[in-house]
């Protein structure tokens, strides 16, 4: 579709800037970044509040470390987990041309995963001993959550079962599966070096998240770069049996791109359980899913597969995360405040469909373009009037 | 499969296109049968995990002609687990949380063989699938119905089923919305009595102010409703009593830590953390802590926790919070009570207790920590 929409566009020869500024993808997740920023500097001018909304500082916390503190940082540090499953989602919803719904059941089967290697291990062991087991539990996150994403991708690209209904099935089992990896306990991490990952480590300022989005954002720019993964999913996505003719293996396609979710998905759950050194089944990553699907669609890309932005995406991530902040901030009553959130996202999404930004796009350079027009058609009339 | 290679072999004698149609569509068909035998494992595996739970619900299952009533047993009757009673106990998932684990664990250690019960266990979060299972026990004839619903209403069409079958019904842990009469009894907790406590056990800390931040659980559930209520009733009532922010953290404890976050971020002042459960309340704390902002016995801010997790109550020995409310889930031996010895009230509100950080004890951890 949009293939379809850039050869529109490539004919239309009086192409403004602004046309141009708002059929890029980055656009409306910009948009909206700017203007829950400008909200909440309207926010600190009217409310004549205290402090601003954007104020970040360091100071030390009841742990003698000093840290970085701030509605930013919180942003920045909460929206991580969501940033890295715009990722996979991203990618599989271009190859597949659906989502999937389970990674919230699947962040708990991660997370649980990971618990169970560290509840077993005494306080009191070295640091070097630690990072051994802290290393070993994280790869068996990561095979177990690549190995179910494997199962999702199986059913989406053998079976070519609809990748909403493939994953309503770990939707359903993942947090039964995750009760179960631990027998049901409530598990609680004592060693306050497990909380490292998901908070902060000693003398760093910056919470460890951020660096483990940025690394993890880094080495999918790199894949991205030196592979042929994006042409290939986005041609799948795009055709999938035009692309097979052409010598791409669209189910391989797929089921790899199910594992990335999957990687992507163990990182968080890693990250999740670090937070709170505990797990609670049923509320772990609750809706994450949602919010991941969300954070695509608001990146501009189509759901129903193709081309993409990965970007988009992940700024998509952090503008969700902006938006609970800022009504956190405003102290939106409990009852109202999945209802200002809905109005938001409508208007976001509407703003982000391809038709409006079309539309938009088009009104603009039409105008330009009458505007061009009517200059010829005076400089014609001036050049007429001199030659005679 | 059999219809299959019979179509293959007609269409082998005439057209040889249809041949290959037959091969794909055959080819179909193993690629459905293996998606459903994958599905099928699964479901195996799923069925594994609680296979220990169900063990007791098999045999009922495998003689369900035997017609057991307590009150008029048939002289027909000749199993040799004559003597049991029979109950079928339906309960939410035992995933749902701390609570429910501990109340289904519970139910498991009382209604044993060894004490006289002939029990069969089913779960589920959905109200449908509840009342289904219901009807099923129904048919089973069991003596006992125990119901902790899902959902308060739409249970009255099985209950009244019930009542004609001679069965008697106890609900647990919820009510539901059905007459009084359909039901022997009902064992609940006061949520709106806990919140009570807790709140009077805050009154009695004689501030000068309290300025608190109170975190919800999910919108109208029984437990926020009730631990609200008491609250904004003594906010409501109370000039030196105010609300800073008041916000649900859906029991999640990194949403509540980011309401806590959010509120340290704008400078503004408070002295109390009202958290609805106990996970709420450690996210509020880890945000204090970021902030070092100094909490527990004696300190800047008090924590108010509920549901008495083991982990909560030590905590709370540690000085660490200040109180914690219980929310009962040992209803089992209330419910072995009824049955062995009769009713005595209908409506039977647990004794639930709140723990003080300056008063508990290690015993009081270990006896009622869940």
């Amino acid at each position: 579709m949009s293939t379809n929409e850039n050869a529109i566009s490539s004919r239309k020869s009086a192409r403004s800037f602004f046309g141009k500024m708002v059929r890029n993808q980055l656009f409306i997740p910009l948009a909206a970044l700017l203007l829950l920023i400008l909200f909440n500097i309207a926010a600190d001018i009217f409310l004549h509040v205290e402090t601003s909304f954007f104020k970040v500082v360091l100071e030390p916390s009841s742990a003698g470390n000093l840290i970085l503190s701030g509605n930013l940082i919180t942003i920045i540090d909460n929206a991580s987990e969501l940033a890295l499953l715009a990722i996979g989602m991203t990618l599989v919803t271009s190859a597949a041309g659906g989502q999937d719904i389970s990674v919230g059941a699947t962040i708990a089967i991660a997370g649980s995963t990971v618990l169970r290697i560290v509840k077993g291990v005494s306080p009191n062991i070295s640091g070097g001993k630690f990072a051994v087991v802290i290393i070993c539990a994280f790869l068996l996150c990561v095979v177990v959550s690549a190995l179910f994403g494997a199962f999702n991708g199986a059913l989406v690209a053998c079976f070519k079962i609809q990748p909403m209904v493939a994953t309503l099935i770990l939707f359903t089992a993942g947090r039964s599966i995750a009760a179960w990896i631990n027998n049901n306990d409530n598990i609680s991490i004592n060693d306050v070096r497990f909380g490292y990952f998901g908070n902060f480590i000693p003398g760093i300022p910056v919470p460890t998240p951020v660096f483990i989005t940025a690394i993890c954002l880094g080495i999918i720019a790199l894949v991205l770069k030196f592979t042929n993964l994006r042409l290939y999913a986005q041609s799948v996505g795009i055709n999938s049996s035009s692309s097979r003719l052409n010598g791409i293996n669209p189910k391989m396609i797929k089921l790899l791109t199910f594992i990335i979710l999957g990687v992507c998905v163990a990182v968080c759950g890693f990250i999740k359980v670090s937070r709170t050194s505990s797990i609670t089944y049923a509320v772990i990553a609750n809706n994450i899913e949602m919010d991941a699907i969300l954070a695509v669609a608001l990146g501009g890309n189509n759901l129903g597969g193709g081309k993409f932005n990965l970007t988009a995406s992940v700024l998509g991530a952090y503008v969700i995360q902006f938006l609970t902040t800022t009504l956190f901030r405003m102290k939106v009553s409990s009852s109202a405040i999945s209802a200002y959130k809905a109005i938001v996202v409508i208007l976001l999404i509407i703003m982000s469909s391809p038709f409006i930004r079309k539309k938009l796009a088009d009104r603009k350079s039409r105008r330009e373009a009458a505007r061009i027009t009517r200059a010829k058609a005076a400089l014609d009339a001036g050049a007429g009037k001199e030659s005679v | 499969m059999v219809k299959c290679s019979q179509s293959t072999g007609y269409a082998c004698g005439s057209k040889k296109f249809i041949m290959r149609n037959e091969v794909r569509n055959m080819k179909k068909f193993m690629k459905t049968l293996l998606a459903g035998a994958l599905a099928l494992s699964m479901t195996m595996g799923l069925a594994a995990c609680n296979g220990s739970d169900n063990k007791g619900g098999d045999n009922t299952q495998a003689a369900p002609t035997e017609s057991k009533e307590t009150e008029a047993a048939p002289a027909t009757q000749g199993g040799n687990d004559g003597e049991l009673i029979k109950v079928g106990i339906i309960n939410n998932d035992p995933n749902e949380s701390g609570y429910r684990t501990a109340n289904v664990e519970d139910m498991k250690k009382t209604f044993t063989e060894a004490n006289g019960y002939d029990a069969d266990f089913f779960y589920s979060l959905k109200n449908e699938e509840q009342i289904a299972q219901a009807q099923k026990y129904i048919q089973d004839e069991v003596d006992y119905l125990l119901i902790s619903a899902a959902g308060t209403s739409g249970w009255d069409g099985v209950l009244e089923q019930a009542q004609k079958a001679g069965i008697k019904v106890i609900l647990f842990d919820r009510t539901i919305d059905a007459d009084e009469s359909l039901y022997e009894a009902s064992i609940v907790s006061d949520m709106a009595k806990e919140g009570q406590q807790a709140v009077d056990w805050l009154a009695s800390q004689n501030l000068d102010e309290y300025k608190i931040i109170h975190i919800q659980g999910v919108m109208g559930s029984s437990a926020q409703i009730g631990r609200s209520g008491a609250l904004d009733e003594k906010v409501a009532a109370e000039a030196n009593w105010s609300i800073v922010v008041q916000q649900t953290a859906d029991w999640s404890e990194e949403t509540a830590q980011q309401i806590v976050q959010s509120v340290i971020d704008s400078k503004e002042s408070f002295n109390v953390i009202y958290a609805e459960n106990d996970n709420m309340a450690k996210g509020a704390a880890a945000a204090l802590d970021k902030a070092n902002i100094s909490h527990g016995v004696g300190k800047d801010v008090i924590i108010i926790g509920f549901d008495c997790n083991t982990w909560a109550l030590e905590e709370l020995l540690a000085g660490n919070w200040n109180y914690d409310g219980q929310c009962n889930p040992f209803q089992a031996s209330y419910i072995d009570d009824i049955i062995k010895n009769g009713v005595k009230t209908k409506v039977v509100i647990m004794e639930e207790k709140g723990f003080d950080a300056k008063t508990i004890t290690q015993e009081d951890v270990d006896t009622y920590g869940i």
